[in-house]
């Protein structure tokens, strides 16, 4: 394999490059995870309590952004109703 | 005053303990008053491989309840009279370690070293809050592998949250990457996160690269700390991280594959 190897110009695509793209992702989505308020996934839950007394939603219907902006920061609800009103209960 | 120095990771079992020992007693050699606090309370390991186990009396538990005082808990290291242990307690839980009680034992330790080094127990349960909570500096234990860097991301999180520093919008820790057991010959292969790969996942400021080397398991077998090895890879590359975390300008070594000869090379092995 030696002689082999010499000559080889390119070598094949170790698995360190899949284990670093894997990390890139998970570091990005868990430090976007970090400076979030600890009541959001509570805050979540309620609004979908409160949206399903009235409207049949899903229970991903509700989306919380939370964002850090330099002096402010951002909540954002995104509520996804169903199409038709016969979603009404 | 002492500076306080953290040595944490998150993830266990990638030599937060040697790197402790290695750098309390590689600071000490450099004339440098140093005490290294054993954190890990009911798993204590730091005087085995101080090699002082059979020396240890009181514990930093003992001294929190003010049931000894530091003098009587302090083992003061027989090859470097600059470096001094206290170790953890081996019957307590970790709650036994209070912010109060921590803190008071740091202050009354400030006035008498340079440099305080708090080993860190993996995980981030209270043992770890409690061992980065007054750090100044953070030196973070990293394995080029998957879980240890996620992990080292987030300890990071939470030493710029949740330390005293941070609680008191002071100037934050100054945080460090030390990579261990790092193997140039796989990360050649394109079989090991590179050096390079985890500093850009991490970005961090690089204090060192501890080779993989034999001589850590020989060190920690006789209680040596492995910095002592002048012969060993590790043991200079650790040297090298004393130096460098004091200021001096030392180009790293290790990180590549050392020649082989044209021979060898040729048929391989």
């Amino acid at each position: 394999m030696g002689l082999l190897d010499y000559f080889r110009s390119s070598r094949p695509k170790g698995s360190a490059s899949v284990a670093k793209e894997r990390l890139q992702i998970l570091v990005a989505h868990d430090r976007t995870q970090r400076g979030r308020p600890s009541y959001l996934p509570q805050l979540q839950q309620e609004i979908l309590e409160v949206i399903r007394k009235y409207v049949e939603v899903d229970m991903n219907a509700v989306s919380v952004k939370y964002e850090q902006e330099d002096s402010h920061e951002v909540l954002e609800l995104n509520i996804v109703l169903p199409d038709t009103a016969q979603g009404r209960i | 005053m002492a500076r306080i120095i953290v040595i944490t990771s998150g993830k266990g079992g990638v030599g937060k303990t040697t790197t402790s020992a290695a750098l309390a007693m590689g600071l000490a050699q450099r004339g440098h008053r140093t005490v290294v606090i054993d954190f890990d309370v009911g798993l204590r390991n730091l005087d085995l491989i101080m090699g002082c186990e059979r020396r240890v009396v009181y514990d930093f538990v003992n001294v929190i309840n003010q049931e000894a005082n530091l003098n009587q808990a302090l083992i003061r290291d027989k090859r470097c009279d600059n470096l001094y242990v206290l170790p953890a307690s081996q019957t307590r839980d970790k709650d036994a370690l209070t912010k109060e009680g921590v803190g008071r034992v740091l202050e009354e330790l400030a006035h008498g070293y340079d440099f305080i080094i708090c080993d860190s127990p993996a995980g981030i349960e209270h043992g770890a809050t409690m061992a980065m909570y007054y750090a100044d500096d953070a030196i973070v234990v990293t394995n080029p592998e998957v879980s240890s860097v996620r992990d080292s991301d987030r300890m990071l999180g939470i030493l710029s949250s949740k330390s005293r520093r941070a609680e008191s919008n002071e100037e934050p820790i100054r945080e460090f990457l030390l990579l261990t057991r790092y193997d140039p010959a796989r990360v050649e292969k394109g079989e090991m996160l590179s050096v390079g790969d985890v500093q850009e996942i991490l970005s961090l400021t690089l204090l060192g690269v501890i080779p993989e080397s034999k001589s850590v398991l020989t060190a920690s077998n006789s209680g040596v700390p492995v910095v002592l090895d002048r012969e060993s890879d590790a043991g200079k590359a650790y040297a090298d991280t004393v130096a460098r975390y004091l200021g001096d300008d030392v180009p790293h070594r290790f990180l590549q594959v050392e020649k082989k000869g044209f021979l060898r090379r040729f048929f391989g092995g």
